[in-house]
């Protein structure tokens, strides 16, 4: 059972356990002894299902990484491929498997396709004449991953590209089926809103399956009262942005690794000489209580938090001082052991926060904070940048002048055809000619692009929405403002204005951002409409396609705990997304041959 | 009132009564002599040849069927071969097997469906005997053939023949026999004289059921009860055992008072009266009653126990209305448009219909424009479009692949259609249908790139074609690589990307300049960025080529210097760097100078620029090179709050106190300002 997903309004361990139990009965489906072949890109999404102990109970006892040539020896009666449908990982089985017939013994084959099968792939294996060499082909439907107690993710790496750049829309396919098997867990969402083309065709698919499953109706009381489907083109300007909560500063730091953070951590060797040991892996989510209390602050409120925390812990130590009779000593003791691992939590966090305090005082993280603050309060976007140009000039990485060149033609709603000739040159002349399908990439998902219109909106969409706040609060916020020290999030601005007073009051906005608004209302059986109790919150699940930052996240969690907000949110995503990890996953890179 | 038990008999210690339902409507002149008759479990339809040894032309047996209540169902004369046994499946199919081993099997009201063998050795040695029987896995046959060998099917439907092994000793057919489901398998009990054994798959195995009379010199007959779990035994001494079918348990044992019935049906029926309990539970594998009712095409009547059941839709109303329709589809006198409205004017939007399967069905009879007019109506593609592509309608089954979002639907209808359609035609489909063009190029991108080529010029889409070119040039050693990037440039120019040609132009002649300085510096430079080439020919030395690059691709100033002062920084040139300074007013200010002098840790070079810097740097020019003083200076000259209070945070307990006054004043009167 992983705790943490039970501790939220909805309880997302229900998801998790619904896909442990699949993935247990399709085990059990192949009888004896096996080996797990991986496509490697699964085993992280699995991490956050199934642990290796898991596996082991169905008599998993070995693990392979899916490449080519032949399986490696094991005494085992099955062979699972685990993998996505994908084509060029059907020829790598296809080889595998013949070569696997060649054998004396051959093991017994199945494939695993994750998440639904495909029959394109089941094509090409036939093909490749091995097709009836599986004992079981299966589809397992791993859409949304529970990440967190309040958020679930599709981990599809490249979801965006795929959407907006590819015109691919495979992943919002998913998207649909995963949105139905949650409601199939959850119940029907009555109220469906949506931003942008993505939004509309996940919705339009939504319907449509509702009406293939048509009298499969399910009897669950709905827990989710509305679902928000938001394209991330809709806002391109917020992942640009540098974040500035604990969480996401402690995973943009090189050690952090998926949803757990490395230390270095070393201890005094003999002879005075510092031995490295092993990287102590920090499991980083909502069960760590002080990492809970935190992660969504702003960096410059963390420290604040910390001293706080750290008196409080002292304090609890001294108390054993005040232990005068066995009870309370006896009380004192059995609280040890919770002492002990907020002490060496915070102690934890409290290296982290140094870490992180270097890179923050930093005067180069500072001007590049400045300029990005100057473009989002609209200070002259329409010129050349003189930091922008002096950063090519010393050739700073390639990600950050994107992101800065990016953020200011969104900032500007395009750039003068000059400006942006010029930012294009610089770039190539000093990162290399093959970056030109890059910036064609960037254009063409909208990130970049010349201005056609002298008219920039960008300002009106600024005030409207008030995405820009002079006094912003860091310690004590009271604005999502906080996350960006001045800057809402414009997804989590257009959430906060759908869920009071409604959209109809920004209708003009929602006109200049890119996509159709729509809303869609989904009949429950009766019996089914829910009774609100007075003050009793509404749930909404904001989905956003193509990927959220942990700051709108943490903007979300905070309109969750406001006292009168009235809504409470779980937050869905294709996948969780940095501006480096966003902007480096539209970037094509031509691998030169030796010339 | 009539007093209620009167018509209730004993038997033994338990009651029954009989009650008549109804006259059978029937009219047997013969009665039942020389038929061979079959019933269909839970009142399900009486099937009897008449005559069944009859073989001439002028004289054939006659097939009837009849509903449980004997109302003629079908009637039609038998050609086929001779039969030996009737027998219905749990779908009230029947089944007639032949002598020579065909099976021929008939649905309820005559229709011939379809035919199997039981294997071709049967041919010769014939079928002496043969028994219908059911099972978790459907309905099954098991035949003894005239070579005293059983051959046994599980399941009709998915046809598995058995031969099972040799019973010692047998020969002809034996006294009596009878098929078991046990340990998910089919077995077969065969008594020969007081032996008995059982066949499974592999092996003939002996059995002895305990507390059999040795009185017993032989078993005359056997039967099993319904749901496999009993066994009655009659013996040629006219005991009867019964017991478990295991042949473990023996559950009774007695003489009966007739020692050898004529018929044995009775006797033994009498027998299982008393596990009345037994009786009344429906094997599970049995199908529920609307469904029974539905292969008799009594919809209506299914229909009202469907909802009296409280049957969830989708499992009860809608799979009747399915049947009704599939029904529908044959009735050939009927117009396509006709039924098609008819049906859905039944159906709606009832729960769960497979529309698919109705179209199916359709196609099979040959109409395949009902059969695309059904379609219509289906909600799931994953079933809609695998029939259109079937029945050839692939434009079709595009745009219902598309429609549903599934793009590996998308996918199978557009590798389909590749291989169905001429190259023209195929591109110009997919040129109507932007969404299928685009998952094509992403599956020729990473499967076949000339294709994508093709596509993109077919489409006159010249930018994709430069990007193309682009791409491709990489893969190439540097002739061809120019050679493709000269395509790039032609093709950017004809989308009128001038830009983008003009870039690429400028990278052929990089590309060439590497080559020459290759040649003549033995330098090998190929491949990197003009930053990278210029700032390696400056540490390097080679000034000119340096001076050459930048002014032919035309580099800002503001870069040039920049660069220049990082390379010769690095190289630690302090002198050409000092040359450099002087040689004109730098664009950049010449606090970069003294920054990069101090990066590399030369306090000494970095002062010397710190005069030239201009006065809103001063400040951090000071400061960077350690001089306080200087820096304080700076400061209060320029009165600037944030500027002293940088310079006080600098200093430390161990700052000259004078100094620290002096910032403080000037902060203190700075602020009033």
């Amino acid at each position: 059972m992983a705790a943490h997903l039970s501790y939220g309004r909805v309880n997302l361990n229900i998801l998790r356990e619904a896909a442990r139990k699949e993935l247990r009965e399709f085990l059990d489906k192949c009888a004896g002894s096996k080996a797990i072949v991986w496509d490697e890109y699964l085993t992280g999404p699995f991490g956050l299902i199934a642990q290796y102990s898991l596996l082991k109970e169905h008599e998993v006892e070995k693990m392979f990484t899916l490449k080519g040539g032949r399986v490696p020896p094991a005494d085992v009666k099955n062979i699972i491929f685990f993998v996505r449908p994908r084509l060029e990982l059907m020829d790598i089985i296809a080889e595998n498997v013949i070569s696997e017939e060649k054998l004396p013994a051959p093991r017994e084959a199945h494939i695993l396709f994750v998440p639904r099968r495909s029959l394109l792939c089941e094509q090409r294996l036939k093909e490749q004449g091995v097709l009836n060499s599986f004992t079981n082909i299966d589809e397992y439907i791993l859409d949304l991953i529970p990440y967190d107690g309040d958020l679930l993710s599709m981990e599809s790496e490249s979801a965006f590209r795929e959407c907006y750049l590819e015109n691919d829309q495979t992943s919002l396919f998913h998207t649909a089926k995963g949105l139905m098997t949650l409601q199939a867990l959850y119940g029907t969402i009555p109220q469906i809103f949506g931003k942008g083309e993505c939004a509309r065709h996940v919705a339009n698919m939504m319907l449509r399956m509702k009406r293939e499953f048509a009298g499969s109706q399910n009897q669950i009381l709905p827990v989710f009262d509305t679902l928000l489907l938001l394209d991330r083109n809709v806002d391109l300007l917020t992942p640009l942005a540098t974040q500035l909560t604990y969480e996401v500063l402690s995973c943009d730091s090189d050690q952090c690794v998926q949803n757990g953070f490395k230390f270095a951590q070393k201890k005094p060797g003999e002879g005075g000489k510092d031995l490295p040991t092993e990287p102590k892996k920090l499991q980083l989510n909502s069960a760590e209580e002080l990492y809970a209390e935190i992660r969504d602050k702003n960096f410059n409120a963390v420290g604040a938090a910390l001293s706080k925390k750290a008196k409080i812990i002292s304090a609890a130590f001294e108390e054993r001082h005040n232990a005068k009779t066995v009870g309370e000593i006896k009380n004192f003791v059995s609280q040890l052991p919770h002492m002990q691992a907020a002490r060496s939590s915070l102690a934890n966090h409290t290296s982290v926060a140094e870490l992180i305090k270097d890179i923050t005082t930093s005067e180069s993280f500072f001007d590049n904070l400045t300029v990005e603050q100057e473009f989002m309060t609209g200070v002259d976007t329409d010129k050349i940048n003189t930091y922008i140009e002096d950063c090519i000039a010393q050739k700073d990485p390639l990600i950050k002048i994107l992101r800065l060149v990016c953020m200011q033609s969104v900032c500007n709603n395009g750039l003068k055809q000059k400006v942006l000739d010029y930012y294009k040159r610089e770039i190539l002349q000093t990162y290399g000619y093959e970056h030109i399908l890059t910036l064609n990439n960037l254009e063409k998902v909208g990130l970049l692009k010349p201005q056609t219109t002298t008219r920039n909106n960008y300002p009106t969409i600024r005030k409207t929405l008030k995405l820009w706040m002079e006094d912003a609060n860091e310690q004590n916020p009271n604005d999502i403002s906080y996350v960006y020290s001045g800057y809402a999030p414009l997804s989590v601005r257009l959430t906060q204005v759908l869920a009071r007073p409604g959209w109809r009051s920004i209708e003009e906005v929602l006109k200049m951002l890119p996509g159709p608004h729509f809303e869609e209302r989904q009949q429950l059986p009766s019996g089914l409409h829910k009774k609100r109790q007075q003050g009793e919150n509404r749930t909404t699940l904001v989905f956003f396609l193509g990927g959220v930052t942990y700051a709108e996240i943490a903007a979300l969690r905070f309109l969750s705990q406001m006292e009168d907000g009235g809504t409470e949110y779980i937050i869905a995503t294709t996948k969780l997304i940095n501006g480096t990890s966003w902007v480096k996953s539209l970037m094509d890179r031509p691998e030169a041959q030796i010339l | 009132m009539a007093f209620v038990t009167a018509n209730w008999n004993p038997l033994g210690d338990a009651f029954y009564r009989k009650v008549e339902l109804y006259e059978m409507g029937w009219s047997l002149k013969d009665g039942l002599r020389e038929c061979l008759v079959a019933a269909a479990p839970y009142g399900g339809p009486i099937a009897l040849l008449k005559e069944p040894q009859r073989r001439s032309p002028s004289a054939r047996p006659q097939l009837e069927i009849y509903s449980s209540s004997g109302v003629t169902m079908a009637s039609f004369v038998w050609k086929s071969g001779v039969v030996k046994q009737l027998g219905w499946t749990v779908c009230d199919d029947l089944l007639c097997i032949q002598e020579d081993g065909t099976i021929l099997i008939y649905d309820l009201f005559g229709n011939f469906k379809r035919h199997f063998s039981m294997g071709n050795e049967v041919g010769q040695s014939q079928v002496l005997e043969a028994k219908v029987f059911h099972s978790p896995y459907g309905t099954g046959v098991a035949i003894v053939t005239g070579a005293s060998r059983f051959t046994l099917a599980t399941n009709i439907d998915d046809l598995k023949l058995r031969r099972l092994p040799e019973v010692p000793g047998l020969q002809g057919a034996p006294p009596c026999w009878a098929v078991l489901t046990q340990d998910r398998q089919s077995k077969v009990l065969v008594a020969n004289g007081a032996d008995i054994f059982i066949l499974d798959n592999a092996v003939c195995t002996p059995v002895n059921p305990p507390g059999l009379s040795p009185q017993a010199t032989s078993i005359v007959h056997m039967c099993v009860s319904f749901s496999y779990k009993y066994l009655a035994l009659f013996t040629d001494s006219g005991h009867v055992w019964m017991g478990s079918t295991d042949l473990k348990v023996c559950l009774e044992f007695r003489r009966l008072m007739c020692r050898r019935p004529k018929s044995r049906e009775p006797s033994v029926v009498i027998m299982w009266d008393r596990h009345l309990l037994v009786v009344g539970l429906f094997p599970y594998y049995f199908l529920p009653l609307p469904l029974r009712l539905v292969y008799r095409k009594l919809y209506p009547l299914a229909i009202e126990i469907c909802r009296y059941l409280k049957t969830p839709e989708y499992q009860g109303v809608s799979r009747v209305l399915k049947h009704w329709a599939c029904c529908k589809v044959q009735q050939k006198e009927e117009a396509d448009e006709n039924i098609a409205r008819a049906i859905s004017l039944k159906l709606g939007e009832a729960a769960g219909i497979s529309y698919s399967e109705i179209a199916t069905k359709a196609y099979e009879c040959g109409r395949t424009e009902l059969a695309i007019k059904l379609l219509e109506f289906e909600p799931r593609s994953g079933e809609q479009v695998p029939l259109l592509l079937k029945i050839k309608r692939s434009q079709l089954a595009l745009s219902k692949a598309i429609e549903s979002g599934d793009t590996d639907l998308v996918y199978t209808v557009v590798t389909y259609l590749k291989n169905e359609m001429n190259r023209g035609d195929f591109f110009m489909t997919l040129r109507n249908q932007p969404v299928a063009l685009s998952l094509y190029r992403q599956f020729c991108k990473h499967q076949e790139q000339d294709t994508l080529k093709d596509l993109f010029n077919q489409d006159d889409d010249h930018q994709e074609l430069g990007n193309f070119y682009v791409k491709a040039s990489y893969q190439e050693k540097l002739e061809a690589r120019i050679g493709l990037l000269q395509s790039a440039v032609d093709e950017y120019n004809k989308a009128k990307n001038e830009f983008a040609a003009k870039l690429t132009e400028e990278e052929m002649r990089l590309l060439r300049f590497q080559r020459r300085l290759e040649e003549e510096k033995g330098e090998c430079l190929l491949g990197f960025s003009l930053h990278d080439t210029i700032s390696t020919l400056l540490s390097l030395g080679l000034h000119k080529h340096a001076e050459q690059l930048y002014k032919e691709f035309r580099v800002p100033d503001k870069r040039y210097w920049w660069l220049k002062l990082t390379a010769l920084a690095e190289k630690e040139d302090w002198e050409e760097l000092e040359k450099f300074a002087k040689s004109k007013k730098s664009p950049i200010g010449y606090l970069p100078f003294v920054e990069v002098c101090v990066k590399r840790q030369n306090k000494y070079e970095a002062k010397k620029y710190v005069s030239k810097v201009t006065l809103d740097q001063k400040v951090k020019a000071h400061l960077s090179v350690g001089d306080l003083e200087g820096a304080a200076d700076a400061a209060i000259e320029r009165r600037n709050e944030g500027e002293i209070g940088a310079v006080l945070s600098r200093c430390s307990p161990a700052t000259d106190r004078a100094l620290v006054e002096r910032l403080n004043r000037a902060k203190a009167t700075a602020a009033k300002k």
